[in-house]
């Protein structure tokens, strides 16, 4: 019988945490609608295609990918991205290709082609979408750090 | 009993001799409206048989193309896009031209032949001769230039400002020269891809 209790006095609680969590403004990937109710989905943005190289926001970022991927094959049997990516193809598409750290295996050992660990280019290169970010992102960059320490050391 | 090969001969050579004399009972209109009815019956018969094997739903009626082919077909641009406009099997596979249609149809008994044995019938098999397969559709387009692309894609209606740089690029330096024809650069975007070991432009 306390153990009920307890568990009510429990939910209570955590329903009100929840209740306290709407009005600060937590729960906005909801769009402020009660839980009961579904939320309109947001619009799917459309893939940035604009062929221009985006600044890395820090030196070991995997650049994303300028352009629409729809459809492109990277499987065991082919890699569309290396149609245009690889060593050899460079000419021809006057695409950037791919960095010599993915030719390197586990061992730092540079092979003649791609690094079979290398080889599935998005788990860690994607496209862009054009859309407004969900929650607010305080990143900055090293560089502006710098700087600004720079500034204050002054 | 009589030999059935002697039974047969003399059936033959009965017809012969009734095909080669002049009729005996019917009348020369008859026998030419007659022809000219039967002939339309025929050939209409014939279109319409040949048009009904053109057809999706007909290619997808064997489960060899319903759950590869087709089942990857789905989810690219040639089946589900912005405005509707969608390629079905034959637009692609089948030239449009009547006697490019019936000489491809003919090549297409051999596929009757590899339904009847089983060929692909199941996913592994399909798989294994994939690349066999999908080298014999390259080797038809590159072939006739394209020409099942070039049914819907045209040259001159291209707007290369409307496109991306780049393929409006490539586009320039190697369509609008001649260099390339579409299925050089454009394979698998239809279907899934076999292994492309050896395949130029997939190094």
């Amino acid at each position: 019988m306390k153990l009920k209790y307890l568990s009510v006095a429990a939910s209570l609680v955590l329903v009100a945490l929840a209740g306290a969590a709407v009005a600060d403004g937590i729960a906005t990937l909801r769009g402020g609608k009660e839980i009961q109710e579904t939320p309109d989905a947001p619009a799917i943005g459309k893939t940035e295609n604009k062929d221009l190289r985006r600044v890395r926001n820090y030196p070991e970022q995997p650049p994303t990918i300028p352009h629409d991927i729809r459809d492109y094959e990277v499987t065991r049997n082919a890699n569309k991205c290396l149609s245009c990516h690889s060593r050899t193809r460079t000419g021809d598409s006057q695409a950037p290709m791919v960095s010599v750290t993915h030719f390197m295996d586990r061992d730092f050992q540079v092979l003649a082609t791609i690094s079979p660990r290398r080889y599935f280019c998005n788990q860690c290169h994607v496209p862009q979408l054009d859309v407004k970010p969900l929650v607010e992102n305080t990143f900055e960059d090293v560089e502006d750090l710098i700087k600004r320490e720079a500034k204050g050391n002054d | 009993m009589t030999n059935p090969i002697k039974k047969g001969w003399s059936l033959l050579t009965a017809i012969w001799r009734g095909a080669t004399r002049p009729a005996k009972y019917l009348s020369i209109g008859f026998l030419t409206l007659g022809g000219f009815v039967a002939g339309v019956v025929f050939w209409g018969g014939f279109n319409t048989a040949l048009e009904l094997t053109n057809t999706e739903e007909f290619c997808i009626s064997c489960h060899e193309m319903r759950e590869n082919v087709f089942a990857e077909l789905k989810s690219t641009i040639h089946y589900s896009n912005r405005s509707g406009v969608r390629a079905t099997c034959p637009d692609c596979h089948v030239p449009h031209n009547w006697t490019d249609k019936i000489a491809r149809k003919m090549q297409a008994s051999k596929e009757v032949y590899g339904k009847i044995f089983g060929t692909i019938n199941t996913r592994e098999k399909f798989l294994d001769y994939r690349r066999t397969l999908a080298g014999h559709e390259w080797d038809r387009l590159k072939a006739n230039d394209s020409l099942e692309c070039r049914n819907c894609h045209s040259e001159e209606s291209m707007d290369i400002t409307a496109q991306s740089t780049r393929a409006g690029k490539a586009h320039q330096t190697f369509l609008f020269t001649g260099e390339k024809t579409c299925i050089d650069c454009h394979k698998g975007i239809a279907h899934d891809l076999p292994d492309m070991t050896g395949v130029p432009g997939w190094e």
